[in-house]
């Protein structure tokens, strides 16, 4: 029972909330780069909040299902169909035995999510599923490989679907360019003026980005020459090199770095920028941790309410 | 955000809204990093805690704001920190790990060139590599990659101009005042000097990693036959 794939698409990775509690011997966390679009995908089945997901980035994909299940589709729109029929993203559907389904190329956003009823099963790598390429570790292999020809994705069969669908107003905003950004590490070494530059500017998401982190292009930021004393790298951190354009630190960066930084991205502003693509234009807002909270727990509380 | 109501206390600073940095110290020492590995050992058992990043001066502490309260999540932080008396930090228990190593041009082509910018001979970089009793002060960059301190002021050297796309794995490196071991197939800056037919990461293993914060290491010189009898591989280059 299990979905074969057919295409193995442009790059389509399992993942789960991520693997921790290993950041000390410098295993990165991995895990959803649009947290909230995995977390709703996950509701929509109710699923624990960790059960095993298909992240597909870009699309290309192809799969076909060996037993009866309810899958939800959340996150970007990559013109999926089921048997031909065209689906909408952020709703279930049932899926029989023998029905293909297909991931064309994005309409809109860049990664969507692919949730089965009760989660896929597959082996856990120290703990987590989430595939980690630079670091081959997790995945169906568990040494970090994407989804190929041929995988098996198995599942447990199931009969009974539910039509349900994520409430139009809770759909996150993806046009919103403003990313929210919480100040703190090296705030204060930079000057007033690098600051204004850094949060008056636009910046493009250039070509060089990807799960480990989004690099930008635009009004360089002059950081403090000598560097920082090495240290642990938060989900979200903006560090600034040497040449100031600025790089957001995601899902599969590196855990220690030596690199002054602006602030952190939230998890909410880390799922906006991971729908943007190559050329795509986003300004910084900066915000406290009590908005980035309020931000969070209002996110939190809706899903859980609904389910 | 500075919390300097007791020495005993690292500056908490809040970096996101479910992880905050304490900073121990504003230089690099033996002694900080001994306060940094007890203070994140014994995090490991606060609940809510989810991922600890020790480094040189600082532990990156991440939390789970979804189900704990920040302001209590500090406090306690704050209240088994103060707990922890820095005299016991200097662990009995602290680790010494020896890992042979084959130096040898074949699988490091950066030893003459070390040889001649410090101007000994190979013989001599060598035997002053496994000298040293090495600490290991942070683990990152690659998962089991640990960087080692410090060389001897003589092994001072930067890192090469163009990195290599490719650094074969057990590769002994050293930059800077820094050894380390690549513990996986990486691009990499560091002068390589030879090889360990050893393994630095196993995740079938209980440890996972051979090396970790705190841990003193050191390095012994192995001869080519012993090398590949212990299962080395001379690929990559």
């Amino acid at each position: 029972m299990a979905f074969k794939v057919i295409k193995p698409g442009m790059l389509a990775l399992l993942q789960d909330l991520g693997r921790h509690g290993h950041q000390a011997i410098g295993v990165t966390t991995g895990g959803p780069m649009d947290e909230l679009a995995f977390r709703w995908a996950n509701a929509l089945l109710d699923n624990e909040d960790n059960a095993q997901q298909l992240e597909i980035t870009f699309g290309m994909l192809s799969l076909e299902a060996q037993a009866n299940t309810s899958v939800a589709l959340t996150g970007a729109d990559l013109d999926a169909t089921l048997n031909g029929k065209s689906l909408t993203p952020w709703q279930t559907y049932a899926v029989k035995t023998g029905d293909v389904l297909n991931f064309q190329q994005p309409v809109w956003g860049l990664r969507a999510y692919l949730a089965v009823k009760g989660g896929f099963q597959c082996e856990l790598t120290l703990g987590s599923v989430a595939t980690v390429m630079r670091e081959k570790i997790g995945g169906l292999t568990g040494k970090g490989d994407k989804l190929q020809k041929d995988d098996i994705l198995p599942y447990h069969r199931h009969d009974q679907h539910q039509q349900r669908s994520v409430p139009r107003a809770a759909i996150p905003d993806y046009s919103q360019s403003d990313i929210p950004l919480v100040l703190g590490y090296q705030y204060r070494s930079f000057s007033d003026l690098q600051r204004a530059h850094f949060f008056s500017s636009d910046y493009k998401v250039s070509q060089n980005s990807d799960r480990m982190g989004y690099r930008l292009a635009g009004n360089a930021i002059q950081g403090d020459a000598k560097g920082i004393i090495s240290e642990g790298i938060a989900y979200g951190s903006v560090q600034i090199p040497k040449d100031g354009q600025p790089i957001v630190l995601l899902r599969d960066r590196q855990t220690i770095g030596g690199y002054p930084k602006m602030g952190c991205v939230t998890r909410f502003g880390g799922a906006l920028l991971a729908q943007k693509k190559p050329g795509d234009a986003i300004q910084f807002t900066p915000i406290t941790v009590d908005q980035a909270e309020h931000e969070r727990h209002l996110q939190m509380a809706r899903l859980q309410q609904w389910r | 955000m500075s919390q300097a109501v007791s020495p005993l206390l690292p500056d908490m600073d809040m970096v996101s809204d479910n992880a905050c940095l304490l900073t121990f110290s504003q230089t690099i020492s033996e002694a900080i990093s001994d306060r940094i590995a007890q203070v994140s050992h014994q995090l490991t058992t606060l609940p809510g805690i989810i991922d600890l990043v020790p480094s040189y001066t600082t532990l990156l502490v991440v939390f789970d704001g979804d189900h704990f309260d920040r302001f209590a999540i500090c406090k306690a932080i704050r209240q088994l920190i103060l707990q922890l008396d820095p005299k016991d930090a200097l662990q009995a228990d602290v680790r010494e790990i020896v890992i042979p190593v084959y130096y040898g041009a074949e699988v490091g082509p950066d030893l003459d060139e070390v040889a001649a910018h410090c101007g000994l001979s190979t013989n001599d970089v060598i035997e002053q590599h496994c000298a040293n009793l090495y600490r290991a002060y942070a683990i990152g960059f690659t998962p089991g990659f640990a960087f080692l301190g410090n060389t001897p002021a003589q092994l001072h050297i930067g890192r090469k101009t163009t990195p290599r796309l490719k650094v074969p794995i057990g590769s002994v490196a050293i930059a800077e005042n820094q050894t380390a071991v690549y513990p996986s197939v990486t691009p990499g800056g560091w002068q390589i000097i030879g090889r360990t037919p050893i393994k630095l990461v196993d995740w079938g293993s209980e440890n996972l990693a051979l090396i970790a914060m705190g841990d003193k290491v050191r390095f012994e010189a192995i001869s080519r036959q012993d090398f590949l009898a212990q299962g080395g591989n001379l690929d990559g280059f």
